[in-house]
């Protein structure tokens, strides 16, 4: 290229790249909307500073986004559906059998289970939402809260059960009353006696063989 | 002497609120929003991040040269700052009335070289010394371009002397040099480039080069010197604006003949043409991508030297011919 043709494409380039960064500079005025991700525009923000200011502002999460799960413990029955399928063995569960049922759940299901402890670990959760899928009652949802982030680990692990150590005391021991009286009913039938021993293991996981195909 | 407290307490403020305006020019261009949190929009961030840099610990590497090392910073602000005091502040303040008067101003200003170089030699690392010796090459490069286009000013005025020279064009806008002279428009944008080189701005700023160097010849530095080397910096924008808006804009002349030409409105007409050139250079920072060193030399060399003689020589035919 000749000299002169340098200086003037090196005028013209530079021309060029200045007029482009003023027009960025101009269209800072104008910010981002804080638009859910629903909405129809959401990809056609190319003008305008882009940056959210998180703790003060935030984009919306829609209405089935997947974070904090929250367990409605009145509505739950205790039937271990969600500790049973959670992938990465999040929701710790201890029942206590009631001798009778107790009471209903808002949608009529009799409660015969206390819940001593309801334990989600939320930073095992992996987010896949299939406790929600499997809970009968419908009372383990996942909510919109996602900053839930705390200093120390163990805070993490977040309790839904209402229940006092005395009141699980009291439960237990109304239990054992209850069979202890049952079997002094019927000290020859050795097959209750068994049937609580099956309880007391933990509950087998489904067990997964993928099916190798066979070479030919 | 006036001049000389006005214009130190004007660079310590404007070094804090330009910091904060280069951030959000930054931040606007890159369609951020900058610094947000400290004061409202952001604006005493500076502030803050001042007193963290003056508590910081002063920390000083065990196989420097001691001497040079401490020294350095000063120097440089020392010429930088010395610059100073030629430039008029408004038409009852001239600051010094030295005859070489512009001549000095461009002489001392080098000064700041050799400090440059005492930092990084004394660093005793070899980032630092690169940068320091690309400093060196850049700056007395540059300075040729620049002290022709202040010839061509000078050749057109006929004094060396800045206040001077802006009594020369007043008058209103259309006795400014660049507009009742407008063969003096290459010269501006060769003093322009050459200032933004000499100042170790983007895209000259080779002898810092973040990416490349991490910083340059101030990497060793921490704390309260590196934060005199920032000052320098930008005291010497701050310098060649004030010095473009005098050869060029008419310095402290009101752009209407007869309107708001008091002291104050003086002082503020300089220093708004001064700062309407720092935004500029912000401008082409965020804009324009760092050069390598062969065509940096290549530049100024090839281009901005030939060009300048070249624009000498009309400028001096411009005189004889035009103004007589």
């Amino acid at each position: 290229m000749s000299y002169l043709g340098n200086i003037s494409q090196g005028i013209q380039t530079t021309w060029k790249g200045m007029m482009l960064s003023i027009q960025y500079f101009f269209q800072a005025r104008k910010g981002r909307k804080k638009e859910s991700v629903t909405e129809d525009n959401y990809f056609e923000k190319a003008n305008g500073t882009f940056t959210v200011q998180y703790p003060h502002e935030q984009i919306p999460v829609p209405d089935h986004g997947r974070y904090q799960l929250h367990n409605e413990i009145d509505d739950c029955i205790v039937c271990d559906k969600c500790a049973k399928v959670c992938p990465v063995d999040c929701i710790d569960i201890e029942p206590v059998r009631s001798p009778e049922v107790f009471g209903q759940t808002s949608d009529g299901t009799p409660l015969r289970i206390h819940a001593a402890k309801f334990d989600i670990d939320m930073a095992k959760c992996c987010f896949c939402g299939l406790c929600t899928v499997v809970c009968p009652t419908e009372c383990l949802t996942m909510t919109k809260e996602f900053d839930f982030s705390t200093n120390d680990i163990l805070d993490h692990n977040f309790s839904f059960s209402k229940m006092t150590d005395q009141e699980i005391a009291e439960k237990k021991q109304e239990f054992e009353d209850y069979q202890a009286d049952k079997l002094k009913a019927k000290p020859e039938l050795p097959a209750i006696k068994k049937e609580s021993d099956v309880m007391k293991k933990p509950a087998a996981k489904p067990v997964f063989k993928p099916r190798i195909p066979k070479k030919k | 002497m006036i001049s000389f407290a006005f214009y130190l307490a004007f660079l310590l403020i404007f070094v804090v609120f330009a910091v904060y305006a280069e951030r959000k020019t930054a931040a606007f261009i890159q369609n951020r929003l900058g610094p947000m949190e400290v004061g409202p929009k952001g604006i005493l961030q500076t502030v803050a991040d001042l007193l963290k840099m003056l508590q910081k610990e002063d920390i000083r590497a065990s196989a420097v040269d001691i001497i040079p090392y401490l020294l350095a910073p000063f120097i440089v602000f020392a010429a930088v700052f010395t610059g100073f005091a030629v430039l008029p502040v408004n038409a009852d303040l001239s600051g010094s009335t030295i005859t070489s008067g512009v001549f000095f101003l461009l002489a001392i200003v080098s000064l700041d070289v050799l400090g440059i170089l005492m930092a990084g030699w004394a660093s005793n690392n070899k980032y630092s010394l690169y940068g320091a010796m690309r400093s060196v090459a850049q700056i007395i490069s540059y300075e040729v371009p620049l002290g022709l286009s202040v010839l061509c000013v000078i050749i057109i005025s006929g004094t060396l002397d800045l206040h001077q020279m802006s009594v020369l064009q007043s008058g209103g806008i259309l006795s400014w040099y660049i507009i009742s002279h407008p063969v003096l428009i290459i010269p501006f944008f060769i003093f322009f480039i050459s200032g933004l080189a000499e100042s170790n701005r983007t895209p000259f700023d080779l002898p810092e080069s973040e990416s490349e160097l991490i910083g340059g010849y101030h990497t060793e530095y921490s704390g309260f010197r590196w934060g005199i080397f920032m000052l320098s910096e930008y005291g010497m924008m701050l310098l060649l604006s004030i010095l473009a808006s005098i050869l060029f804009f008419g310095g402290w002349n009101s752009p209407m003949e007869k309107i708001a030409n008091g002291p104050i409105w003086s002082t503020f007409w300089l220093l708004s043409k001064s700062l309407l050139l720092i935004f500029v250079q912000m401008w082409v920072r965020w804009t324009l991508p760092r050069l390598r060193v062969d065509q940096l030399m290549s530049l100024s060399w090839k281009y901005l030297t030939p060009i300048s003689i070249v624009m000498l020589f009309v400028c001096a035919l411009w005189k004889l011919w035009l103004i007589g």
